[in-house]
């Protein structure tokens, strides 16, 4: 297993001189603050809309964004499912994955709850735990990074719908996010929040649990969004992939009218930031 | 293959409980008036849960980390009280310690009050097994034992009984005129349990609490039926797990209205009894000889596990049970053991084995809602991750997962192979998608026809050239 390990990390180095300008951070000027995004696998692989309307809204809030594309996975499928080893080579791959030592911010509060609760653990009495430790410092999840830099003034936008919030239980209970998401959606006008249909319930997502037991998954899916649609509500934004996947696929099956946006499409929709990358947008504020 | 035939056994019941929607509404129903009570009392009983969560959760931690010193210390101070207290290794050897009182005695009728521990062991079967006849004296006990099933709940053991249902079955097996009015079902079952105390030579009870300085057994009840277990047979025996020790007196004045809190939603149960010992002379009542019977049944293979040590701190309030969401929708039977929920899912396989009893590990979404309710402050999710990697560790977990993750390292965390896979992970999600089992379909991953670091490679294209 090392060996084929080792081959994949050759390959892997292989391929950067190509890849070299792709660290060049993009639309950058002078005076301008950067940050690297991290884009979880889910996003890449499934949703990358939700990637696309977190760098048009970064941009357009002026921030410059890096992306690095050798990062894929934080490791947090193997993690959950008791599979550290593996949890531990992906991590490790993640973390080289992000050289420097600039902010990182991403639009996944479990993620970020890996990064942030888990990874540490995962190295003790591991000589790159240093490495590791400086790396959890830099990552946050996106909500966490608009208030981290007080940049609620620079969202202005349009909305429409009566909408229902979907705090992840990772980042509610792990990362403690709560009323972060919930003050971004107020900078917007013209929806209504319903803000009983927030009540913090799961979703049933849970990494393999989703495929594990996905019977009762798909009911506690199906709950969630009876619980939205009861309060009122035809649209949920949530702050996390994995939730959407789960609620968009029960939605779907199960032929509800509803719609499930992550907070960054979201904003990007009321900001009219279109579904195309642009990253030469900027807000006047 | 009996092993995996508790997993499939799991799956079959949680599934048809998950589309039982009469089953859930029932559930909700119950805990909703429980969370209204429990979140009221919270806020009325204490000055701030939080810090009381705080305190009791360093006094149990410590209880725990000096276990053999404290029990040593219970033993001591029970014998001098006049109790016999008999040292089970398992369960096997705490049902022939009950067995060999009750045919020493000649016992022939026994009562029993409300005792998780007593489930575990499986106690009720082994007495009637030589002819011990049995009765439950907690109401929702006697429901479940009426309706041949085991408790649903270990607080509240009939929750999943509606009025009707139970006055249907008190109908039927105790032959009480049909009703539900729950005044008139309480007193059939009154009447019913009445004669059951004044004729058992045996009563046999929990322990919620065993304090090592007094050598005493606190049970705390809502009905009185624990009293009368205690007061009215010849004999009381005790089957306590070895982890309900707390270290003095003074720490039930938070211990009761915490476990009442976090139990019912109530300020105190209404009786709180501290036995120490068999009925001394000149006492009218109160049982001749009592007996405590420590349980181990895997809980120093837990203790010797630095990281699972702390499950021990519990005292089965049964609040995660109420908070998870897994627990709501399926049901405490589907799992099909004695502990049943989050802290069921922490210390069965540990309790039973891994082998049979790790999937309880894994169904879990991980949410943390136990962990967050729980008044001795128990990571329970993070004990759930525990214990699948202790599974992974063990080698225990299913082939097919170790292989598929270990594929997975191999290729996933890796661009590069990533970017040469994907035209057949995006074709294998469609085929999967086309191929899969009706009700799974929907539920499979579709990869998207770009990836986010294609598109990114493209706009960069697209930024270069332009
Ligand atoms: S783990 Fe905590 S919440 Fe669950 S039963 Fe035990 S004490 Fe109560």
């Amino acid at each position: 297993m090392e060996q084929i390990f080792f081959l994949f990390q050759v390959l892997h180095l292989l391929r950067l001189p190509k890849s070299g300008k792709q660290h060049l951070s993009t639309g950058a000027l002078l005076d301008e603050k950067q940050v690297t995004l991290f884009i979880p696998c889910l996003v890449d692989q499934l949703y990358p809309e939700i990637g696309v309307a977190l760098c048009n809204v970064l941009s357009a809030i002026g921030w410059s964004v890096n992306y690095t594309p050798e990062h894929t996975c934080c490791g947090q499928p193997a993690f959950n499912a008791g599979h550290r080893p593996e949890a531990k080579q992906a991590a490790a791959a993640f973390v080289a994955a992000f050289p420097g030592s600039g902010e990182i911010v991403t639009v996944s509060g479990s993620c970020t709850a890996m990064v942030r609760v888990y990874y540490e653990e995962l190295f003790q009495e591991d000589a790159r735990l240093p490495e590791v430790s400086r790396f959890v410092g830099r990552l946050a999840e996106f909500s966490e990074f608009i208030h981290r830099h007080d940049l609620y003034h620079k969202i202005q936008g349009v909305q429409r719908g009566r909408v229902g919030f979907h705090n992840s239980c990772h980042s509610f209970r792990e990362l403690h996010i709560e009323r972060e998401p919930l003050r971004i959606l107020r900078c917007l006008d013209g929806f209504e929040l319903i803000e009983s249909a927030n009540k913090q319930i799961c979703c049933g997502f849970g990494g393999v649990f989703y495929l594990k037991y996905s019977t009762i998954s798909s009911a506690m899916g199906g709950s969630r969004l009876q619980y939205f649609l009861d309060a009122g509500a035809d649209t949920v934004v949530a702050n996390d992939p994995g939730c959407i996947m789960q609620m968009r696929q029960e939605a779907a099956s199960r032929k509800l009218n509803i719609r499930i946006y992550h907070l960054v499409e979201f904003l990007a929709q009321a900001m009219g930031l279109g579904c195309e990358l642009n990253l030469s947008k900027r807000s006047a504020g | 293959m009996a092993l995996a035939g508790e997993y499939r056994s799991f799956l079959h019941r949680s599934c048809v409980k998950a589309a039982d929607a009469s089953h859930h509404l029932k559930i909700l129903k119950a805990i909703a008036s429980y969370d209204t009570a429990v979140e009221a009392m919270k806020k009325s009983q204490f000055e701030s849960w939080e810090r009381a969560r705080q305190v009791a959760a360093s006094v149990k931690r410590d209880a725990v980390s000096r276990l053999p010193e404290l029990l040593e210390q219970f033993e001591a101070k029970a014998v001098e009280n006049g109790v016999e207290v008999v040292w089970a290794a398992d369960a096997a050897e705490a049902r022939a310690a009950v067995l060999d009182i009750a045919r020493a005695n000649g016992v022939r009728q026994a009562v029993k009050s409300k005792s998780m521990t007593t489930e575990e062991i499986e106690l009720n079967e082994a007495l009637e097994s030589i002819g011990v006849k049995i009765w439950e004296t907690d109401l929702g006990e006697l429901i479940v034992q009426l309706a041949h099933e085991r408790p649903y709940h270990i607080v509240t053991p009939a929750m999943h009984k509606s009025r009707a249902e139970i006055g249907e079955l008190f109908h039927r097996t105790l032959g009480t005129p049909l009703t539900d009015n729950a005044e008139e079902l309480t007193q059939a079952a009154r009447v019913h349990l009445r004669e059951a105390f004044c004729s058992a030579e045996l009563g046999i009870t929990g322990a919620n609490f065993l304090i090592a300085s007094l050598g005493a057994v606190v049970l705390t009840e809502n009905e009185g039926n624990a009293r009368l277990t205690t007061a009215c047979p010849r004999i009381h025996v005790a089957v306590a797990g070895i982890e309900k020790i707390l270290p003095r007196l003074e720490d039930l004045e938070l211990f009761l209205p915490l476990l009442a809190t976090s139990g019912t939603g109530q300020q105190l149960t209404c009786y709180n009894t501290i036995i120490r010992g068999p009925k001394r002379s000149g006492e009218p009542d109160g049982p001749e000889k009592m007996y405590v019977i420590l349980l181990d049944n895997g809980r120093s293979s837990i203790y010797a596990e630095e990281k699972l040590r702390v499950s021990l701190t519990c005292i089965r309030c049964g609040a995660c049970l109420n908070a998870c969401p897994v627990y709501r929708l399926i049901g405490g039977h589907a799992y099909n053991t004695a502990y049943p929920g989050p802290i069921g899912s922490v210390i069965t396989p540990h309790l039973r084995g891994f082998p049979g009893w790790q999937h309880m590990s894994s169904a879990s979404s991980l949410c943390g809602a136990c962990s967050e309710v729980c008044p001795v402050k128990i990571d329970l999710h993070r004990l759930l991750l525990e214990n699948r990697w202790h599974a992974h560790r063990q080698r225990t977990s299913s082939i097919i997962w170790r292989l598929g993750f270990w594929a997975w390292a191999a290729v996933y965390p890796h661009r590069k192979c990533l970017q040469m896979l994907q035209p057949f992970f995006r074709l294998g999600s469609r085929l999967a998608g086309l191929a899969a089992p009706r009700d799974l379909r929907g539920r499979i991953p579709q990869v998207a026809g770009r990836s986010f670091s294609e598109l990114w490679q493209d706009y960069e294209r697209k930024r270069t050239n332009s």
